[in-house]
């Protein structure tokens, strides 16, 4: 890890209306830092990554990203051209409903395609090949290339959304419930896939789940939400196995020991 | 006013006019891009030319010679009603020879004819966004055309090799107009792609439901999308018109009888019968003096 952030959050809030979204939340990311937001239903999780990910306008507070160059910008004083440009080159965004992330009508190929040719990839030959090659690489067979998503099984279509958002080498990918909606082996599969994804390609990821599993497997550090505010944040094995805050106490007793 | 049951001059008032003369000039400023404007009500339904209609009326004088054209014949329903449209409410002059007109409204094809200078196309365009299909949302494709983010153009025809091993779309063919906007050259058959590039004559678009105008001025370039290792390539027929023994134009296929039986002919009638008149024959002459 190098001694500066990749993304700095200072203090983002989020209001709707009268009521709290989210509040005063602050973090820095590093290079190849995988950070869990865990909470309850409603606790503010989806709202703080949407927006850092610039699909939603905070209300106030500043996200700050180190750009390839080395220099930082803040995501709101951007140009949307540009902020759409991060979006689907640098960054990833992997949705819990693999259809809000998928073009279903068209094909695998093309689905993970489709950043390629809209950073100007202009040779058919070639993007196939990266393709093949990344359905590969998330063990979906090649001969299912030209076969919709809509064919596919729901464990099948979140891998093929994942090779999608990978295909351009980004260096942040953010996750909302990757796991969600999936039965639990195929669950593990997927989480054995991410993990193995992300340190392959040193990636840094910002994973929001309620499954404290998934935070225990995947993250280094995590924080805990509750009702909009951040209640407590540190290294995945310190929160989950000595929790301090009440609630984290009462979140992590509340799984079902098997 | 005496007579009230008169019409204005080319049916539509002045005011309309002047702001679907307003739509048209910003059309040619910003080649390629999509103008909306107020489109109008007209004596007849949506899908038979509206849009092309409304842009004639607009810009249509008294010295005008207006040709119609429909999938390239001037003796098609939709060509002959128009026709006698503006023949009734402008009384203009009409032709059916592509060199005479000064406008040319079209559905479906660019006259064989190369158009000269001083010389108008009108299309009449049924669905003026190329993305539609890959993308429904109004406020994203505009967006797009904005950001000039046309990636997904060429998803589609990713998709079109996927299936068939070739670009497969044959008409409606995504160009970009002046390196810029990726422009829906309505329904004309990729065969008429080329022609479009640094045309002669002013080329404008009309969809009338849509209420969308846009534009190609004259010398403009207009570039057909493609792979680099799946270049761009039009319609090519192995035999020439039946009648006229034309090669290198467009074809359609005219079904003879039940047992097979089939000609080819020009699509653009007014050429083929100029080629007949000058003594050029097909394989079938003789069956056009049968029908």
């Amino acid at each position: 890890m190098t001694d500066t952030p990749l993304l700095k959050v200072n203090s983002v809030s989020k209001f709707y209306g009268q009521r709290i979204g989210c509040k005063d939340v602050s973090f820095d990311l590093w290079p190849g830092e995988v950070l869990a937001i865990v909470g309850e239903s409603g606790s503010g999780k989806t709202t703080l990554l949407n927006c850092i990910s610039t699909r939603l306008m905070p209300t106030a507070g500043s996200v700050e990203y180190r750009m390839r160059d080395g220099n930082f910008r803040d995501l709101y004083h951007m140009g949307e051209a540009e902020r759409r440009f991060l979006m689907r080159t640098d960054w990833g965004f992997v949705h819990q409903n693999p259809a809000d992330g998928l073009r279903m009508t068209v094909s695998a190929g093309a689905n993970v395609g489709e950043r390629l040719m809209a950073v100007g990839d202009r040779h058919y030959g070639k993007i196939r090949d990266t393709a093949s090659d990344w359905l590969t690489r998330v063990e979906i067979g090649t001969d299912r290339i030209d076969d919709q998503p809509r064919a596919f099984s729901g464990g099948m279509r979140q891998r093929l959304q994942i090779a999608r958002n990978l295909v351009t080498n980004p260096r942040l990918v953010f996750m909302d419930e990757p796991t969600g909606g999936l039965d639990v082996s195929v669950q593990a599969r997927l989480l054995d896939l991410v993990r193995g994804l992300v340190n392959d390609l040193g990636l840094a990821a910002i994973i929001v789940t309620h499954d404290l599993a998934v935070a225990r497997l995947l993250s280094h550090r995590m924080m805990v939400m509750k009702d909009g505010f951040v209640i407590e944040h540190g290294l995945t094995d310190r929160v989950l196995d000595d929790p301090r805050e009440p609630y984290t106490q009462l979140l992590v007793s509340s799984i079902l020991q098997v | 006013m005496t007579d009230l049951a008169s019409y204005n001059f080319a049916y539509l008032d002045e005011q309309t006019k002047r702001m679907i003369r307003r739509a048209i000039l910003k059309a040619i400023a910003i080649p390629g891009y999509q103008v909306p404007f107020a489109s109008r009500e007209m004596p007849m339904p949506y899908g038979w030319g509206t849009g092309g209609v409304q842009v004639t009326a607009s810009i249509i004088g008294p010295d005008d010679i207006l040709k119609v054209i429909d999938q390239g014949a001037d003796d098609t329903t939709n060509a002959v009603s128009i026709r006698a449209f503006f023949e009734k409410v402008a009384n203009v002059a009409v032709t059916t020879h592509t060199k005479e007109a000064t406008i040319i409204q079209t559905r479906h094809r660019i006259p064989e004819q190369k158009l000269g200078e001083g010389q108008v196309l009108v299309y009449q365009v049924p669905i003026p966004e190329p993305l539609r299909f890959l993308e429904p949302r109004e406020t994203e494709t505009r967006k797009m055309h904005a950001l000039e983010e046309y990636g997904l153009m060429h998803v589609k025809l990713y998709e079109d090799i996927a299936r068939n091993g070739r670009i497969s779309t044959t008409y409606a063919y995504p160009v970009k107009v002046a390196g810029r906007y990726v422009m829906d050259p309505s329904p004309t058959p990729k065969f008429d792609n080329p022609k479009m590039h640094m045309s002669d004559a002013l080329q404008l678009f009309g969809a009338g439901r849509e209420k969308r105008i846009y534009a190609v001025p004259p010398y403009t370039d207009v570039v057909s999308l493609d792979f680099e290792d799946h270049p761009f390539e039009i319609q090519k027929f192995e035999q020439p018109c039946a009648l006229c023994g034309a090669r290198g134009v467009y074809l359609d296929e005219v079904v003879l009888d039940d047992k097979g039986g089939r000609m080819f002919v020009c699509s653009d009638t007014d050429h083929c019968e100029e080629r007949r008149e000058e003594g050029h024959t097909g394989e079938m002459p003789s069956q056009e003096a049968a029908e």
